[in-house]
């Protein structure tokens, strides 16, 4: 299964920056991060395709922080943009009016609004028709850009603006955490990874592996989000190093369906710490701690994880619920 | 410009080439073949009532190899307009097809297209929308796309599909508009209907029409950023006003356009097309394949001896307000045929002409507002004749020009059975 590496530790990450600093996204943005990471092992010759979200704004004209090639198209439907923009570039080389030299990466980027939600249809596409091309999506777990409204990758327990915790309601948000990798998993891409800002090697590895494969190489970025969450910006990474640390972060990949998990904890911490370094938890510590709900989130980590240890045979120790 | 309709020429084609003068298309196959013929790269497709031969025949070709391009199958309409757009971005000349329903489910991405600058070419097959749901053409759905920035040419003849598909492109791709394209036929009128079309030789089409040249296409070796942001209302008013103004110079394009295409094909197109205007007193404004109809009723009412014309509506737009000005100046009474209908305002084009004469001197006394044929509702020589006859009413100040739904009487008795069959009352 493991192929030749040119990243054997952080140290071999490439210096080249494709992404400059200075641009309009906010202070300790995982997503920007994940961009920048997933741009440096891409390399230069590159054909981003946008669907709203936060890093849309970034290219506001006249000015761009992305050094490559750059398309907003719409909300819904970024993977038909890559689409677009493979085909034309295929059949312009294969009809001799494009030289090789100008073909590039196309590269989806949007936001778990847009992968998760609105764009899924889109993404179902291009899978089906296995375009070839990368799709990132940072996942910061709402609706950032227009001010952190609840999506289907909220998880449970998370307040957002229209989740808001109220004495009814006392939870924020009820439902719980599309699992989009195994939606794509199922749709039949030939590989799909998650990522984590705070595990840079991981990372990297996984996007010099999507080099290799023809088709569809879809990528879930965890993408700690300070405003959105509530936490100090300087946290980002430490705080995707704890959700990766307590189990709710799983750092996997599926290759042609089967699926292996490239980070295991040996020992989950609890995941009530991770919670309770975010605002948007808050209201299940205060003004009385949700036991109960907290207890659900641990249990929902530990079963996954009892299911990992089964199917992958590594040897994970458990948090305790209570 | 404005005297008779000129005659469907002929001459297309001499001097070799493939021998398919004269041949019998449907409306559908008459813009496969013109995209064809365009040598469009890619085609991104999805299938909708009544557009689907246009994609069914070229997706037949590109797998038999007889066209060179590449078709490909989206899952909606609006990741069709998308990859539309991106590719033409990326610098391939791009064709496509909708109708109705798919038009509107599009609409999202018309507008993002037109404010890309990306020339892509979009037949429409006119089909009225839901709901109702129903299957027979009017122009809601296309006139629903006016205001998106996409340039619009209406046929009433598989003729003028092939034909017009080509002009789309040489106004489309010309660098001083740079703006999608929409040529418009009616489902079912045109594009199941067999007409003789005569399609020009490749050797003439592409005299007339050079490959696509983008402006600052996605490249690796010079890349550009499309479809930025924009944070300030100015630079969108600019971006807007730039528009509205390669439109409005879409016009002029279009006459060197038509004037080129004249000499090479022998058929001529202006914005607007007139019918017995010579001499006309009412004169019928309308669009599409029901001008037909308009015709047959201007010979009729000729044969009476009532002075009556017609103005064809060609180009959309922009919309042919100066040539509409000096084709109705100096008539008694114009009456504007809309197949289409805003609830609440009434037909769609009746403003739009009578703001184009508002400051016309010599303007016709009176406009009368038509909506007939909405769904695709037959009009029968009667109908016609009693627009005619209520121009002339107006004229002889017995009526007002109040507005005109068509339906006749035994369509309405046919209206009231199935209302009491769907009420339960047998």
């Amino acid at each position: 299964m493991e192929t030749a590496t040119r990243f054997k530790t952080l140290k071999d990450m490439p210096k080249d920056d494709y992404m400059t600093p200075g641009n309009t996204l906010c202070a300790g943005c995982g997503g920007a991060l994940a961009v920048r990471i997933f741009h440096k092992v891409l390399g230069p010759n590159v054909a981003w395709v946008n669907a709203a979200g936060c890093i849309t704004i970034t290219m506001s004209y006249p000015l761009s922080p992305i050094k490559s090639n750059w398309l907003y198209t719409a909300f819904a439907s970024a993977p038909a943009g890559a689409q677009g923009v493979r085909d034309a570039l295929d059949v312009l080389m294969a009809k001799g009016k494009l030289s090789r030299s100008e073909d590039m990466k196309v590269v989806v980027v949007t936001g778990d609004g847009s992968a998760y939600d609105i764009g899924l249809q889109s993404t179902a596409g291009a899978l089906d028709r296995r375009l070839d091309f990368y799709y990132l999506c940072y996942d910061n777990e709402a609706y950032g850009n227009t001010g952190f409204q609840m999506s289907s990758s909220t998880p449970f327990g998370s307040s957002t603006k229209t989740t808001p915790p109220t004495p009814a309601f006392p939870l924020g948000n009820t439902n719980t955490k599309k699992d989009l990798f195994e939606v794509w998993r199922t749709m039949r891409a030939p590989y799909v990874a998650t990522l984590a800002n705070s595990h840079g090697v991981d990372f990297l590895r996984k996007v010099e592996k999507g080099e290799s494969v023809k088709g569809p190489k879809m990528y879930i970025a965890f993408a700690a989000c300070p405003t959105g969450w509530g936490y100090d910006p300087k946290d980002s990474v430490e705080l995707e190093k704890m959700a990766v640390q307590c189990g709710v972060w799983p750092l996997k990949e599926s290759v042609d369906g089967v699926v292996r998990h490239t980070v295991i904890p040996r020992s989950l911490t609890p995941v009530r710490e991770y919670l309770k370094a975010q605002d948007r938890f808050e209201h299940l510590f205060k003004p009385t701690e949700r036991t109960e709900a907290i207890q659900k989130i641990q249990a929902a980590v530990n079963s996954y994880w009892e299911k990992v240890t089964a199917s992958e045979g590594a040897q994970v120790k458990l948090a305790q619920t209570a | 410009m404005l005297d008779r309709v000129p005659a469907q020429g002929d001459r297309a084609g001499q001097g070799g080439g493939p021998q398919m003068n004269g041949k019998l298309l449907t409306g559908n196959a008459a813009a496969a073949t013109a995209a064809r013929l365009a040598r469009v790269d890619y085609i991104p497709a999805y299938p909708i009532t009544p557009q689907t031969e246009i994609i069914e025949t070229i997706a037949n070709w590109v797998r038999e190899g007889t066209m060179d391009s590449k078709f490909v199958q989206l899952e909606s309409e609006h990741s069709m307009m998308t990859a539309a757009g991106a590719a033409s971005l990326a610098g391939a000349r791009v064709f496509t097809a909708t109708s109705s329903q798919g038009l509107l489910y599009a609409m999202e991405m018309l507008y993002n297209v037109s404010g890309w600058r990306a020339p892509m070419l979009l037949v429409n097959v006119s089909r009225a929308l839901a709901a109702p749901i129903v299957l027979e053409p009017d122009h809601n759905d296309v006139l629903a796309a006016r205001d998106s920035g996409f340039l619009q040419f209406h046929s009433e003849t598989c003729q003028e599909v092939a034909d017009l598909v080509l002009m789309a492109y040489r106004v489309a791709e010309d660098h001083r508009v740079m703006l999608p394209a929409i040529v418009n036929l009616d489902g079912f009128y045109l594009s199941f209907t067999r007409e003789p079309v005569v399609l020009p030789s490749q050797e003439s089409v592409d005299k007339f029409l050079p490959p696509y040249e983008p402006v600052g296409p996605m490249r690796a070796s010079k890349p550009v950023t499309r479809g930025s942001a924009v944070m300030e209302g100015y630079l969108y008013s600019y971006f807007r006003y730039n528009m509205h103004a390669a439109a409005l110079k879409s016009k002029e394009v279009f006459y060197e356009a038509a004037s080129e295409f004249e000499e090479l094909f022998g058929r001529s197109y202006g914005p607007v097309e007139g019918y017995m205007l010579d001499d006309a007193e009412y004169v019928l404004v309308i669009s599409n394949s029901f001008t037909a109809l308009g015709r047959q009723a201007v010979n009729r009412m000729r044969d009476q001896g009532v002075a009556a014309g017609l103005l064809k509506l060609r180009m959309v737009r922009p919309f042919p307000s100066e040539e509409i000005s000096a084709a109705l100046r100096g008539r008694k009474v114009a009456g504007v045929f809309d197949q289409n209908l805003s609830p609440g305002l009434g037909g769609i084009f009746y403003p739009e002409i009578a703001a184009s004469l508002y400051h016309t001197k010599g303007r016709p006394e009176a406009i009368l507002p038509v909506v007939g044929g909405l769904g695709g509702k037959q009009i029968t020589a009667k109908e016609m004749g009693m627009i005619f006859e209520e121009m002339q009413a107006i004229d002889r100040g017995e009526k007002a020009p109040s507005p005109m739904f068509l339906m006749r009487d035994d369509e309405l008795a046919r209206v009231k059975k199935t209302v009491a069959i769907a009420e339960g009352e047998s």
